[in-house]
């Protein structure tokens, strides 16, 4: 009876899965995978086969942070609360390194194995991070594709570029970011130079507004406003702002990093003089 | 006549210091320069960021301090303050009312309209419950009622707010400053000021007579319901529109008519001017202060005026004591 008993309640498990619409049917080399940030949500999306997602974050759908919203729909959603994870039973669960520390040592307390990813900033990291989730999720041959096709991708966008307008990402609060973030990054590959870096902001700081504008920036990228009224926002409308060339805002698609910053990068490009005429 | 100049002197040279401070290095000249001719960055940051300022705290700065001489006034309690009896809380609560249910943007002058409706509400219900003589006591019971209530609301609104960064908020709310404001908002704030200036300004005669007592103030043909209703409007007025723009910032009434009126012989309808004038002073240097202090931090307008006027108010408060009973 003792050995049957892992057996039942793995049974009863299915029943209960199967009731919430969760395909139990992988196989032991392509494990089910639960995800608990929005960015090893789109890693498992694009990598890991239907039936091995067993949930991802609630944030997945969100459309103002999620690059992969729509396709994120189908799948469960979790509160990435421990007890909800561990009664989906996954073999193995993706979470950032800053997701909820009581969370993870609670579902490595109860034997659940947790990855945990870094935050990818740069190219690099981003194919390292496709890499790990193809190992992990035994798709390694589709990792390395996708990985083939973001380096010729990423290729082809930044070849031809001459000129680096520059440029200031510009947030709520007047937060600019540098170069070693993602949208710094992202900004470096559209071909503009970031002004952040003439005022020695490496990664993110904030960049008063009467500075700003003495720095007279070629173009302007403001952050997404979000529903609702907030003076923290109001900067991005100041009137002081208008004689710069304000340009596109910031959207799902910097969020993470994820091949997704094609996009991002593909939308920037669009005001840049270099790839106008091409385009 | 030559406390006014004095004041007036002073109001014109931080003006113009308040102009010559802020992040971007330029000399006095340059600045100068740049806010009369230039059409490049620096134009755009004299006219369009510093400009705006200026003249915003000289508005937020002599609404405060006019209200502060009127309430006073017309109570006969120095403790009578437009931050300590809640008028700039409720001011406050209505101004973050109306921007988080979407009326500030959709109706013309909702932002200003909302805080004054709160601010009347407030005046009103302190009135009620003061009296005409306006104890001090239940003045300030009243009052710590009335704002408690509005900063509760104020916080609550702000939670509710669909906006990530609305809950950081309740901050700048509830201790106001002036950074990064712009034309817009001296354009929203400045005919309720106006009209609440005028308003004040007309009772001021009134205000003379009611130092004589009810009875006096009668006996000369003056309409004490009329008074009231100008005061009133007017306070909600000016410190409405003020604190729609800059938050509530408290004390300012409190000290600067405190501080001036030995100087003008206690007559209200004379402070009621210099207050204002007072008023403005204060608010420029404070907000000088504040980027000289701490350029990168945005310190709030509140902190630094709390700082200055809650010991002067404890001090009236141990003077007052034997009326407190």
């Amino acid at each position: 009876m003792r050995v049957y008993m892992p057996r039942f309640r793995r049974l009863a498990l299915y029943i209960v899965l199967y009731f919430l619409g969760i395909s139990v049917s992988a196989t032991a080399n392509t494990p089910r995978v639960v995800s608990l940030n929005v960015c090893t949500d789109q890693f498992v999306m694009l990598i890991a086969d239907d039936n091995q997602i067993v949930s991802l974050s609630e944030i997945s759908t969100d459309i103002l942070s999620s690059a992969m919203a729509a396709e994120a729909s189908k799948y469960h959603q979790n509160n990435s609360g421990a007890e909800e994870v561990y009664l989906l039973q996954p073999d193995i669960v993706l979470a950032g390194i800053y997701t909820a520390k009581a969370t993870v040592n609670m579902l490595e307390s109860l034997g659940i194995r947790v990855e945990k990813f870094e935050p990818a900033n740069t190219v690099e990291q981003i194919i390292g991070n496709i890499k790990r989730t193809g190992q992990l999720l035994g798709h390694t041959e589709r990792a390395n594709t996708l990985v083939t096709k973001f380096e010729s991708s990423l290729e082809e966008l930044t070849m031809g570029i001459n000129n680096r307008p520059r440029a200031a990402l510009y947030y709520a609060n007047g937060y600019t970011t540098g170069k070693n973030t993602l949208s710094g990054q992202i900004l470096d590959l559209a071909g503009f130079s970031n002004i952040a870096s003439e005022f020695d902001i490496h990664w993110g700081g904030t960049l008063p507004l009467e500075l700003l504008i003495i720095a007279k920036p070629d173009v302007i990228i403001t952050g997404t406003t979000y529903p609702g009224s907030s003076r923290s926002e109001e900067i991005l409308k100041h009137p002081a702002l208008k004689p710069l060339r304000h340009v596109s805002s910031t959207d799902a698609n910097w969020v993470c990093g994820t091949p997704h910053i094609l996009k991002a990068i593909e939308d920037l490009q669009t005001i840049h003089p270099d790839k106008m005429s091409t385009q | 006549m030559k406390l006014k100049i004095a004041l007036v002197i002073l109001l014109i040279a931080l003006f113009i210091f308040s102009l010559s401070t802020g992040h971007a290095t330029a000399s006095f000249s340059q600045g100068m320069t740049a806010l009369y001719y230039g059409d490049g960055p620096l134009g755009t940051v004299m006219r369009q960021i510093r400009l705006p300022r200026a003249i915003l705290a000289i508005l937020v700065g002599a609404s405060l301090g006019v209200c502060g001489a009127a309430l006073q006034g017309y109570l006969r309690n120095p403790l009578a303050e437009p931050g300590l009896i809640g008028v700039s809380g409720s001011a406050a609560l209505g101004a973050v009312i109306s921007l988080q249910t979407g009326f500030a943007t959709y109706v013309w002058m909702g932002l200003p309209i909302a805080a004054f409706s709160f601010a009347t509400l407030a005046v009103l219900l302190l009135l009620l419950l003061a009296g005409p003589r306006g104890s001090s006591l239940t003045l300030i019971l009243a009052g710590i009622a009335v704002s408690a209530l509005a900063g509760a609301f104020t916080s609550l609104a702000l939670n509710l707010s669909p906006n990530p960064y609305a809950t950081s908020e309740i901050i700048f709310w509830l201790m106001g400053s002036l950074a990064d404001r712009s034309f817009e908002h001296v354009w929203l704030a400045l005919p309720f000021c106006l009209i609440g200036w005028l308003m004040i300004g007309s009772i001021g005669k009134a205000l003379d007579a009611l130092t004589l007592g009810e009875g006096v103030a009668s006996s000369l043909s003056i309409s004490l319901t009329k008074t009231k209703l100008l005061l009133v409007f007017g306070v909600a007025s000016s410190v409405g529109a003020a604190t729609a723009v800059c938050g509530a910032i408290g004390f300012v009434g409190l000290v600067v008519p405190h501080l001036l009126r030995p100087l003008v012989k206690g007559k209200p309808s004379t402070l009621l001017l210099v207050s204002g004038l007072g008023g403005a002073v204060m608010v420029l240097a404070a907000d000088i202060a504040v980027r000289v202090i701490l350029p990168d931090r945005d310190l709030k307008l509140g902190v630094l005026m709390a700082i200055i006027g809650a010991p002067l108010f404890l001090h009236l408060i141990y003077k007052t004591r034997s009326s407190l009973q």
